[in-house]
């Protein structure tokens, strides 16, 4: 067997090892100090600059509809931007539409809302700074009904209180109510908030998904349905930059671009190879 | 009459819910509310009929000792040990043995599956992304470039990242708007035929 | 060794999510704005009371001409408070605020509730009166009652007249394209390759003596990709009932199996072959996407069939189903109007339908008058779609008026 023909039957198992092996490199602690310069794109910053220009007081809704399995990309948006919104002592509406997240959202806006009597001073309290409505199926028809009002899909909070009973949720009827929703999504829920809370309710709304996906937002942007996307770990990495809180999504970002390198190298590879085979079978086919 | 009512019901719901869209009056949201309910209710009823397969097929599976029968056994052990742990008088949703479960168990395994797809892209890309022919080279080099949009480039990277930023923004969206708007009427056709019972491959035969 | 890359996997996932589930913050809260009494600002002129249009009848739209404190004179005006009362003398505890505007808004829509025992209940076809206050820092101007006004329902949407046209037309070009097809025209519809596969990829799942997947997707019974997918599992199972080879249909909803299941039985029966259908080949596995798609991996690697069908909706799963098939050596056709999962199909499958030819699966087998009539119709409209954004694109760039945007902000009267 020739050298392009063993490259070109190159066993996939090979390929998984070297992209391992380069995947885990840049989180030993010999690439401590290796950090990738990020520069936050115009789509990412308006939904920051959009945050920073609420006032304290403001409401605004956090939709975090994602599963573990896009947890490396979505957390930290997530974290980023509830830390921004109670560090603007805004009063953060969070829920889910994602079956499997309901439990990893709670506990993430556990999580934030203790770290800010850390490095804010004080602790956003559940029912007064911010509620957690938790899950309901169809998100079609949470996102339509909460269009007439949130005590119809959501006539209590994830821990079985009342609507109207928690302080903050007094007098706070629809999306006319909130600045503007944040989504955080990996599937097609997205989908659901463009064409039934943007299109149907004239909702403010802004997206953050993975990276897989942000490419088909694009046209909803221009068009302004929604007025910012976040991209996947880049788009992750750019919001943490903006707020000045670098996470997990700064740090794996070392871990994509070893990633990047090592699939590229593969792409030459792989085409070296078959332009070496082709190359090899013209001579041979003149010959005759 | 097994396929007149449903195809029935299916013309006035989805005539009823067309003009629905178009009539804002109070009657007319009451009504679209009943509606969403009533899908819910029976969206759960499905759940049943679905919990119900599960375990007829892993049964049957274990039963007639089918090839990796064993995994079966684990499906069926974990879907009832979730459902134990998750009843009320041990905390519900928020008990410790449930959380600890999905904690530890459910979130890391999700994740996994996904992590799989970064393997699956570069083993992809390396038996797919060929210059084969001029279609596949402008495929190619589009990759490249949004790939290397991430990696630190030195003096690249401002051009890079415009180029990148142009495709994204132009041949992207028009092309994805395109789709977007085939796929949109396509999917009114769709309804269209469902509707007026043109489309009705749901049913069943008599 | 596939264990061992799978033991490796889960270590580094594990390892992954343990540093992505710490994360550290540092901002400070916004100073908060000192409050200077002041003199009471200008009040608003010219408050108009209307009933809101487009609503349920539980609204009033209030409107008002900027105090001439608001961005001129003193410039103390912070927002504009609203009130409402049954009577225009009413003392002042008896009106309600019902919301704020900040400065330099002119309008508010006071949107109440249905129910009558509600906080925030708006009675219809009842006299109400408002007052718009302007508001300094920790004063108010004086303002004075506007109305009667009464909310009223609204029996159309006028804002919605372009849908309506949308679907009018639609409505006329479809019935037009039936009839045509139904007294025998030709109505021509290209060759869609990945359908035109399907018989021969069942032909060569008989020969292998192997089962054929069909994997519907991740999508509910009222996607319309699953829909559409249901046309072809219907086809498909005709097809495998007829060569006498098996088939296998895990989903992910319970409702599409109901459906899924219809609808392979329907087309044993139709082949002359309902003793031939196996109710455990169309399956539950889970609601959840990962798990399906490892259980599906997991009857690919086993199963090892001859040809896998994908077609309905998918999401990040499709590039896994789509390369353990590669392994598994099947000959997968796909099709999915997730444009998001088109490029994975597209390098992974042997064939893949790209959007809306999935949706048009239907008519391309079954050749019938209805279903072509519907096709050509949609067709047509999206060629009046491209016209009329060539024109207004053309119109935007000679005059460079926003003609596009504006016709879909006004209301239709």
């Amino acid at each position: 067997m020739t050298l392009h023909d063993r490259l070109l039957a190159l066993d996939r198992r090979w390929v998984f090892g070297v992209l391992a092996l380069f995947v885990i490199i840049p989180l030993t602690p010999m690439f401590s100090n290796f950090s990738v310069p990020v520069t936050p794109v115009k789509e990412v910053r308006e939904i920051y600059d959009f945050i920073e220009g609420l006032k304290p007081g403001d409401y605004i809704l956090l939709s975090l509809d994602y599963d573990p399995g896009s947890l490396a990309e979505l957390h930290p948006v997530a974290y980023a931007m509830l830390e921004q919104c109670f560090a603007k002592r805004l009063k953060v509406i969070t829920l889910t539409l994602s079956q499997t997240g309901a439990q990893m959202v709670e506990e993430a806006v556990k999580d934030v809302a203790d770290s800010c009597k850390l490095y804010h001073g004080f602790t956003p309290e559940r029912g007064i700074d911010y509620v957690y409505l938790g899950y309901k199926p169809y998100p079609g028809l949470i996102i339509l009904g909460m269009g007439m009002n949130f005590r119809i899909p959501f006539p209590q909070d994830y821990y079985g209180t009342t609507l109207d009973s928690i302080p903050m949720m007094r007098g706070i009827k629809n999306y006319d109510n909130v600045k503007a929703v944040i989504n955080l999504s990996a599937g097609n829920v997205s989908d659901y908030w463009v064409a039934d809370g943007n299109a149907r309710y004239g909702v403010k709304l802004a997206l953050a998904m993975t990276g897989v996906m942000a490419a088909d937002y694009y046209p909803y942007y221009q068009s302004r349905q929604i007025f910012g996307i976040i991209g996947g770990m880049k788009g992750a990495a750019e919001y943490e930059s903006l707020c000045k809180n670098p996470g997990t999504a700064t740090e794996a970002m070392k871990v994509q671009v070893f990633a990047h390198v090592v699939i590229i190298i593969f792409i030459i590879i792989g085409n070296l190879a078959y332009f070496l085979g082709r190359r090899q079978t013209a001579p041979t086919q003149e010959s005759r | 009459m097994k396929r007149q009512i449903p195809l029935v019901l299916v013309f006035v719901f989805g005539v009823l819910l067309a003009i629905q869209y178009f009539v804002p009056s109070e009657a007319s949201q009451r009504g679209y509310e009943f509606v969403l309910d009533w899908i819910t209710i029976i969206g759960i009823f499905a759940m049943v009929l679905g919990i119900w397969s599960q375990i007829h097929v892993g049964y049957n599976k274990i039963k007639h000792r089918s090839e990796d029968w064993q995994y079966s056994v684990v499906t069926l052990v974990s879907m009832f040990a979730m459902m134990f742990f998750g009843l009320s008088f041990f905390g519900g949703l928020h008990g410790t043995i449930f959380r600890l479960i999905y904690n530890n168990v459910f979130i890391p395994i999700q994740a996994t599956i996904f992590s799989l797809l970064a393997f699956y892209i570069a083993s992809a890309s390396y038996r797919a992304f060929r210059a084969r022919s001029a279609v596949s080279t402008v495929l190619l080099v589009a990759a490249l470039l949004l790939m290397l949009r991430v990696i630190p480039t030195g003096p690249l990277a401002d051009p890079i990242n415009k180029i990148g930023n142009w495709m994204l923004l132009v041949p992207n969206l028009a092309a994805k708007r395109a789709i977007l708007i085939g796929v949109g009427l396509g999917g009114v056709a769709t309804a269209l035929k469902i509707v007026l019972g043109i489309e009705r491959s749901y049913l069943g035969k008599d | 060794m596939k264990y061992i890359i799978l033991l490796f996997l889960t270590c580094l996932t594990l390892c992954l999510s343990q540093a992505i589930l710490a994360q550290t913050a540092s901002l400070d809260p916004p100073a908060e704005a000192a409050l200077v009494p002041s003199e009471p600002p200008a009040p608003p002129s010219n408050v108009r009371v209307s009933d809101l249009p487009n609503d349920d009848g539980h609204g009033i739209q209030v409107k008002w001409n900027l105090s001439p404190d608001d961005g001129a004179g003193a410039k103390s005006v912070i927002s504009y408070d609203i009130y409402r009362a049954d009577t225009p003398d009413a003392p002042d505890s008896l009106w309600k605020k019902v919301g704020t505007a900040v400065l330099g808004i002119k309008s508010y829509a006071d949107k109440g509730e249905r129910d009558a025992g509600s906080r925030d209940y708006l009675p219809k076809h009842t006299n109400l009166y408002y007052r718009v206050y302007a508001v300094g820092a920790g004063v108010r101007s004086a303002a004075a009652a506007a109305g009667p006004v009464q909310a009223t329902d609204d029996w159309f949407n006028d804002m919605k007249v372009p849908e309506l046209v949308f679907c009018v037309v639609f409505l006329i070009l479809t019935v037009r394209f039936i009839n045509m097809a139904k007294k025998g025209a030709d109505l021509y519809v290209r060759p869609l390759a990945g359908i035109e596969a399907i018989d021969e990829a069942i032909g060569r799942a008989t020969e292998m003596g192997k089962p054929i997947l069909y994997v519907l997707g991740i999508g509910t019974a009222g996607d319309i990709a699953t829909i559409a997918s249901f046309t072809v599992l219907g086809r498909v199972a005709r097809k495998v009932a007829e060569y006498q080879t098996s088939m296998i249909v895990p989903c992910i909803d319970p409702v599409v199996m109901t459906i899924a299941q219809e609808t392979v039985k329907t087309g044993y029966a139709d082949a002359g072959r309902p003793d031939a259908y196996k109710e455990d080949s169309v399956y539950y596995v889970t609601s959840q996407q990962f798990p399906y798609v490892a259980a599906v991996n997991g009857t690919i690697l086993r199963e090892k069939p001859a040809t896998n069908i994908y077609l309905g909706y998918f999401a990040a799963e499709s590039l896994l189903l789509a390369e353990t098939g590669v392994l598994a050596g099947s000959i997968q056709i796909a099709g999915t109007d997730q444009v998001s999962q088109l490029p994975f199909f597209v390098v992974a499958c042997d064939y893949t339908l790209l959007g809306e030819e999935l949706y048009a699966a239907s008519a391309y087998l079954g050749r019938e008058p209805l279903l072509l009539g519907t096709l050509k119709a949609q067709d047509y409209l999206k060629a009046i779609v491209l016209v009329c954004m060539i024109a207004l694109l053309a119109l935007r760039v000679i005059t460079g008026a926003d003609v596009i945007r504006k016709p879909f902000d006004m209301p239709w009267w």
